[in-house]
C-alpha cells in the first residue's frame, strides 16, 4: 500500500461509537440518539471492504448487544442486514456525492428501525416509543461530518 | 460447501481488490465530478451468490442467538462473563456524567458549606447564650441546694424528708418518712409540700416518723376562707383527692373556687398555708348548713419528698399563744447542735446559718408560706 493507513482507527472508532451509544442522556434526548455504531460500521464497510464485511458487522453487532445489554443478536442482525445492502450497492454508493450518500444512509437507518421493530414484534418484546423514529433523521444529518472526520483522520498525515 | 465458498471468496477478493485499486486514485473520488469507473457492475454478479450465502449464514446465526437469548437458557452464563468484559466500556461511558456530577457537586457543596457555616455560626451563638443561661441556672441551683442543705442542717425552718412508705387506705391515710427523732423530728410538726399543707407528724421513732395526712378520716384542720376570713374546719374523708368543709352557715359567703388556708387557730398548724380550693357546695341533711368539697392544695399522691416545718414547737408554752412562731423558734435553735453529728460540720452549719440566718428568719416570721415553699419547688 502506497498510502499510510492507520489501522488503529477502526477499533478506536468502534469503541467511540459504543461509548457514544452508552453515554447517559437526559430522557428527552434519549430517543434522538443516533445509531453511532451503524454509521461507523457503514463507513468501514464502504471504505475498507477488506477488513469490514458481513462478519465484521456481525461481530460488532454482538459486541454492541453485550455492551448495551440488549437482546443478544438483535443488533448483529440489524448490522448484518445493513452491511449486506451496503456491500451490494457499494460500487454505486462510494461514488455518490456526500449528500446522496447521506440519503442512502438515512434510508438504511430507517430500514434498520423497521428490522428492529420486526424483531421485537416476532419475539413479542415491547416496541420502542414512536419518538425513536426520529433518530434515523439525525443519523442522516450526521453522516457527512462523520464521514469527513474519519476520512480526514485516516489520511491525515498525507493531507497535513 | 467449503470448496465453492473458498472459490467464491477468492473471486470476491479479486473484485474488492479491483475496487480498492479504484479507490487508490487521488482522493477526490467522492466529488460529484467523478465519473463512476464501472457503470455496469459485472464483477459483483459472481459475488452476489457468495454474499447472499454469507448473509444467510450470519442472519441464521443472529436469529439463533436471538432465540437462544430470548429463551434465556444456555447463553445466560456466557453473557454474564461477557458482561464482565464490557465493564470497562460502561465505566468509560459513565465517566463524563460522573465528572459532570462531581463538578456540580463541588459547586453545590461550596455554596452549601457557606450556607451551613453561616447557619451553624448563628446556632453556635444561640447555644452559647443558652449555655450561659444554663450555667447561671446551675449556679443558682447549687446555691439553693446549699441553702436548703444549710436549712436542713441548721433546722431553721424546714427539713426535707424522703417518703419511705405510703399508706392510702380509706381508713388510714399516712406516710412514713425517712427521718426520726435522731434527726430532730418531733411529734406535732406540720408537714408541707410545694403546694400546701400535707399533714402532721403523729409518731416519731429514732429513724422514722409517721405523718397523718389531711385526708385521713381522723384528721381535722382549722381553716379560713382566704377571701373573707370565714373560719371553718376541714375534715379528711379517706380519699386522697378530697377534703370536706362541713357545717358552713348558709349566711357564710363561701363560693366554689375559694382558696382555703390554715387559720393557725389551735396552735397545731401555722397560719397561712394553702389547704385546698372549694370545688363544690351542697346543703347537708339538715338543710341548715352547707357542705363544701375541697380539692387539696398539696399533691398528696405525688412526689418523693416532703418538708417538715420546724417552727411550731407544740408542747408547753407555744400552744398558749397560738400562731406566734417567735417563742417556738427559740427552743428550736439550741436544738441544732445536738442534732449535728460532727463538730466540724456543725461549725460549717453555723457559719452558713450566720450567713443566711439574718435574712431568712424574719421572712419566716412575717409570712410563713413563701419562705418554706421556695425550696420545695
Amino acid at each position: 500500500m502506497s498510502r499510510p493507513r492507520r489501522r488503529w482507527l477502526l477499533p478506536v472508532t468502534i469503541v467511540l461509537a459504543l461509548v457514544l451509544g452508552l453515554l447517559p442522556l437526559p430522557p428527552l434526548l434519549q430517543p434522538l440518539r443516533p445509531y453511532w455504531l451503524a454509521l461507523v460500521v457503514a463507513f468501514w464497510v464502504i471504505e475498507d471492504p477488506d477488513r469490514a464485511g458481513l462478519g465484521f458487522a456481525f461481530c460488532m453487532g454482538v459486541l454492541a448487544d453485550l455492551a448495551f445489554g440488549g437482546l443478544l443478536g438483535e443488533q448483529a442482525l440489524r448490522l448484518v442486514v445493513m452491511a449486506f445492502i451496503l456491500q451490494r450497492f457499494r460500487a454505486q454508493v462510494r461514488f455518490f456525492p456526500l449528500s446522496q450518500q447521506a440519503l442512502v444512509i438515512g434510508g438504511l437507518l430507517l430500514n434498520d428501525r423497521v428490522v428492529s421493530a420486526a424483531v421485537h414484534l416476532m419475539l413479542g418484546e415491547p416496541q420502542l416509543p414512536w419518538s425513536y423514529w426520529w433518530a434515523p433523521l439525525l443519523g442522516m444529518l450526521l453522516w457527512a461530518p462523520l464521514f469527513a472526520l474519519i476520512d480526514a483522520l485516516r489520511f491525515g498525515r498525507r493531507r497535513s | 460447501m467449503a470448496g465453492p465458498e473458498g472459490a467464491l471468496c477468492a473471486s470476491k477478493r479479486g473484485w474488492s481488490a479491483s475496487a480498492l485499486s479504484n479507490h487508490e486514485r487521488p482522493v477526490t473520488n467522492h466529488g460529484p465530478s467523478q465519473v463512476p469507473a464501472y457503470a455496469s457492475p459485472t464483477p459483483p454478479r459472481s459475488g452476489d451468490v457468495a454474499g447472499t450465502l454469507r448473509l444467510l449464514t450470519y442472519l441464521a446465526l443472529s436469529v439463533a442467538l436471538l432465540v437462544l437469548d430470548h429463551r434465556g437458557g444456555v447463553l445466560s452464563r456466557l453473557r454474564a462473563q461477557a458482561n464482565v468484559a464490557v465493564q470497562p466500556l460502561w465505566w468509560l461511558a459513565g465517566l463524563p456524567a460522573r465528572l459532570g456530577d462531581s463538578v456540580r457537586d463541588d459547586a453545590v457543596t461550596r455554596a452549601t458549606l457557606a450556607e451551613d457555616n453561616r447557619r451553624l455560626r448563628n446556632a453556635l451563638l444561640v447555644s452559647g447564650a443558652r449555655q450561659a443561661r444554663l450555667q447561671v441556672a446551675a449556679a443558682e441551683n447549687a446555691r439553693l441546694r446549699g441553702l436548703l442543705g444549710a436549712a436542713e442542717r441548721g433546722g431553721l425552718d424546714v427539713q426535707l424528708a424522703a417518703i419511705l412508705d405510703i399508706d392510702l387506705d380509706p381508713t388510714r391515710q399516712r406516710l412514713v418518712l425517712d427521718a426520726g427523732s435522731s434527726s430532730g423530728v418531733r411529734q406535732g410538726q406540720s408537714v408541707i409540700d410545694a403546694g400546701g399543707l400535707v399533714g402532721q407528724i403523729i409518731e416519731v421513732t429514732p429513724t422514722t416518723a409517721t405523718v397523718l395526712l389531711l385526708t385521713d378520716p381522723d384528721h381535722a384542720v382549722p381553716v379560713l376562707v382566704g377571701r373573707n376570713g370565714v373560719r371553718l374546719v376541714a375534715y379528711g374523708r379517706g380519699r386522697s383527692d378530697q377534703l370536706e368543709l362541713s357545717n358552713i352557715p348558709l349566711s357564710a359567703d363561701v363560693k366554689v373556687g375559694d382558696a382555703i388556708i390554715t387559720s393557725g387557730l389551735g396552735g397545731r398548724f401555722p397560719p397561712g398555708f394553702p389547704v385546698g380550693t372549694v370545688v363544690s357546695l351542697h346543703p347537708d341533711d339538715s338543710r341548715a348548713f352547707l357542705v363544701a368539697t375541697l380539692k387539696p392544695a398539696a399533691q398528696l399522691d405525688r412526689g418523693r419528698d416532703v418538708l417538715l416545718l420546724r417552727q411550731v414547737a407544740e408542747n408547753p408554752a407555744p400552744v398558749s399563744n397560738a400562731g406566734e412562731a417567735d417563742p417556738a423558734r427559740t427552743p428550736a435553735k439550741p436544738a441544732v447542735p445536738s442534732a449535728q453529728g460532727t463538730p466540724g460540720s456543725a461549725a460549717a452549719g453555723d457559719a452558713k446559718k450566720t450567713a443566711t440566718g439574718p435574712s431568712v428568719p424574719p421572712a419566716a416570721e412575717r409570712q410563713p408560706p413563701p419562705a418554706p415553699q421556695e425550696p420545695g419547688r
